[in-house]
C-alpha cells in the first residue's frame, strides 16, 4: 500500500558528514520494503501548504517499522532546510511508500556492483546492510565517489565492512583530495577486475553523475538490462 | 497533519496556479530513467505501430522525419514532483502518424508506449488523438538529447511524464488496457497530475 500516507515520528539524528545527516524514523503502520528503494515525504504548513519530496532508505529491510534517511541540505532546500535546521527528536512527519524500482533482494545473487556519487550512496547502503546479513557470501564491490574523505557518507561502517567482510571491496574516489582522481574508465575497469562480472549494477548520483556513470558501465561492457540508475537533481 | 516548525517556501500565484497538487517548479530538466542511456542507430531506427503483434505500418526515421509536424509549448509534470514550465516540442501528432498509417481510426481504445529500452507505459488513445499527443522529435529547436529520449519520445503532456516514453520504438494498440513497467509496480493506470493520480490508489 505504497500511497497511504502515515505519521513517523523522529526517534534519532545524527550528523554522517557537514552535509548529511540520518533521521531515524519510527513507522506508526510496518512498511516491508526491499533495499534501494525510497520513501516520499510531505511536510505540511499550518495554512495547509504542503512540500513533498523523495529520500532514500538507508537502513536494510530487516526492521520494517524504523528506518533511516539520510537528508543532505540543499541551498535553498525547502524540504531538505527543515530537516536541517527544524526538525528535533520527537517531532512527527508524513511519508508513504516503498517506491520504486531501483531495489536488490538476496535471491538476486551476485556479484554485485554498486556505483555511488555523494548521498547517492544511500540506497546502496541499504543493499549492502542487507546482504550483510542475508548472504555475505554474494561477492560486493562499492565504487564511490565524493568530494573529500569527509564527505563520504558511513565512512567508519563501510571501512569497517571492508576490512571485516571478505566478500566486499569498497573503492572509494576522492575527486577534491590532493591525489584525487576522478571515476574513468580504468577505475571501472579495476573495480571489474577485482569483482568479476557483475550480475547486477546498481548506480546512484546526480544527474550528470549517474548518466556518465552509466555509460562507462555500458563502455566497460556489461549489458544495459544488468544496469539501474537512480538519479536526483543536480 | 501540521508539521512542527514547516512554515514551506510558496511560490507566486502566478506559478502557484500552473502547479499540480504536490509539484515544484524547476528551471533544470532532471532525467529520470531505469537504466543507461540506450545508443540508437538512426540508420537502424523504426518506428512501428501495432495492434496486438501485428505490424500495421513502420517508418525509417528518414521517413518518419519527413511527415507533417506539430508545435506544442507548455508545462510538464513528472511524478517525482518537479515541474518544468514552456518546454517546446515539436514532432508527429498521433492523428498525423494515425493518417500516415492509412487508419482512419485507431484500431482499440488503448495502446502501449513501447521504448527500445523494453519500457513500456499505458495511454488511452484518447488521450493521444484530438491534438493531445505526439511522437516527438525536436525539443526546444534542437533534436532531442538522448537523455531526455531523443532521438524520438511519446509527448503525452498532460499525464505524469513517466507515460512520457523515451526511445519510443512503436505504438501497440491493445484490447484492453494494460499496465506498462511502472504501472505494474504500483503507479497509477491513467496518472493525472491534476488529480495527482501517482499511485495505484491515488
Amino acid at each position: 500500500m505504497a500511497n497511504v500516507w502515515q505519521e513517523a515520528t523522529i526517534v534519532g539524528i545524527a550528523p554522517e558528514t557537514p552535509r548529511v545527516k540520518r533521521f531515524r524514523l519510527a513507522l506508526g503502520r510496518p512498511m516491508p520494503f526491499r533495499a534501494g528503494q525510497h520513501v516520499d515525504v510531505r511536510l505540511t504548513a499550518p495554512d495547509g501548504y504542503r512540500a513533498q519530496r523523495s529520500y532514500s532508505i538507508a537502513s536494510p529491510p530487516a526492521d520494517p517499522t524504523t528506518i533511516d534517511l539520510m537528508i543532505e541540505r540543499l541551498d535553498d532546500g525547502e524540504v531538505s532546510g527543515f530537516f536541517d535546521a527544524v526538525a528535533q527528536v520527537g517531532d512527527a512527519i508524513e511519508l508513504r511508500g516503498p517506491i520504486g524500482a531501483f531495489a536488490w533482494e538476496p535471491a538476486m545473487g551476485g556479484p554485485l556492483l554498486l556505483v555511488a556519487g555523494g548521498s547517492g550512496v544511500v540506497p546502496l547502503l541499504s543493499m549492502l546492510r542487507h546482504r550483510a546479513g542475508a548472504t555475505p557470501d554474494v561477492p560486493a564491490l562499492l565504487l564511490y565517489s565524493a568530494r573529500t574523505a569527509a564527505d563520504v557518507v558511513a565512512r567508519d561502517e563501510l571501512l569497517a565492512r571492508a576490512a571485516a567482510e571478505p566478500a566486499f571491496s569498497l573503492d572509494l574516489v576522492l575527486t577534491r583530495e590532493p591525489s584525487g582522481r576522478r571515476l574513468d574508465a580504468a577505475r571501472i575497469a579495476e573495480a571489474l577486475a577485482r569483482l568479476g562480472d557483475p550480475a547486477h549494477a546498481f548506480v546512484c548520483g546526480s544527474n550528470r553523475f549517474a548518466g556518465a556513470a552509466a555509460d562507462l558501465l555500458v563502455d566497460a561492457g556489461i549489458p544495459a538490462a544488468r544496469i539501474r540508475t537512480e538519479r536526483f537533481g543536480e | 497533519m501540521v508539521t512542527r516548525g514547516f512554515t514551506g517556501r510558496r511560490p507566486d500565484k502566478p506559478v502557484a496556479e500552473r502547479l499540480p497538487p504536490g509539484q515544484y517548479l524547476t528551471d533544470d530538466f532532471p532525467v529520470l530513467q531505469l537504466g543507461p542511456t540506450p545508443r540508437i542507430d538512426l540508420a537502424r531506427w523504426r518506428f512501428v505501430l501495432r495492434e496486438g503483434a501485428k505490424p500495421l505500418k513502420s517508418w525509417s526515421w528518414q521517413e518518419f522525419d519527413a511527415l507533417p509536424r506539430t508545435r506544442w509549448t507548455g508545462d510538464i509534470h513528472c511524478v517525482t514532483k518537479w515541474s518544468k514550465f514552456d518546454t517546446a516540442w515539436e514532432g508527429v501528432s498521433v492523428d498525423d502518424l494515425l493518417a500516415a498509417a492509412g487508419l482512419e481510426a485507431a484500431p482499440t481504445a488503448y495502446l502501449l508506449a513501447e521504448g527500445f529500452d523494453d519500457y513500456t507505459t499505458n495511454v488511452p488513445v484518447a488521450d493521444l488523438t484530438g491534438g493531445r499527443g505526439m511522437v516527438a522529435t525536436r525539443y526546444a529547436g534542437e533534436t532531442i538529447p538522448p537523455d531526455h529520449g531523443g532521438p524520438a519520445r511519446l509527448l503525452v503532456p498532460h499525464l505524469y511524464f513517466w507515460k512520457s516514453a523515451k526511445w519510443v520504438k512503436g505504438l501497440r494498440f491493445t484490447a484492453k488496457d494494460e499496465a506498462g513497467f511502472w504501472e505494474l509496480r504500483g503507479y497509477h493506470m491513467y496518472g493525472d497530475p491534476w488529480r495527482e493520480q501517482r499511485f495505484s490508489d491515488d
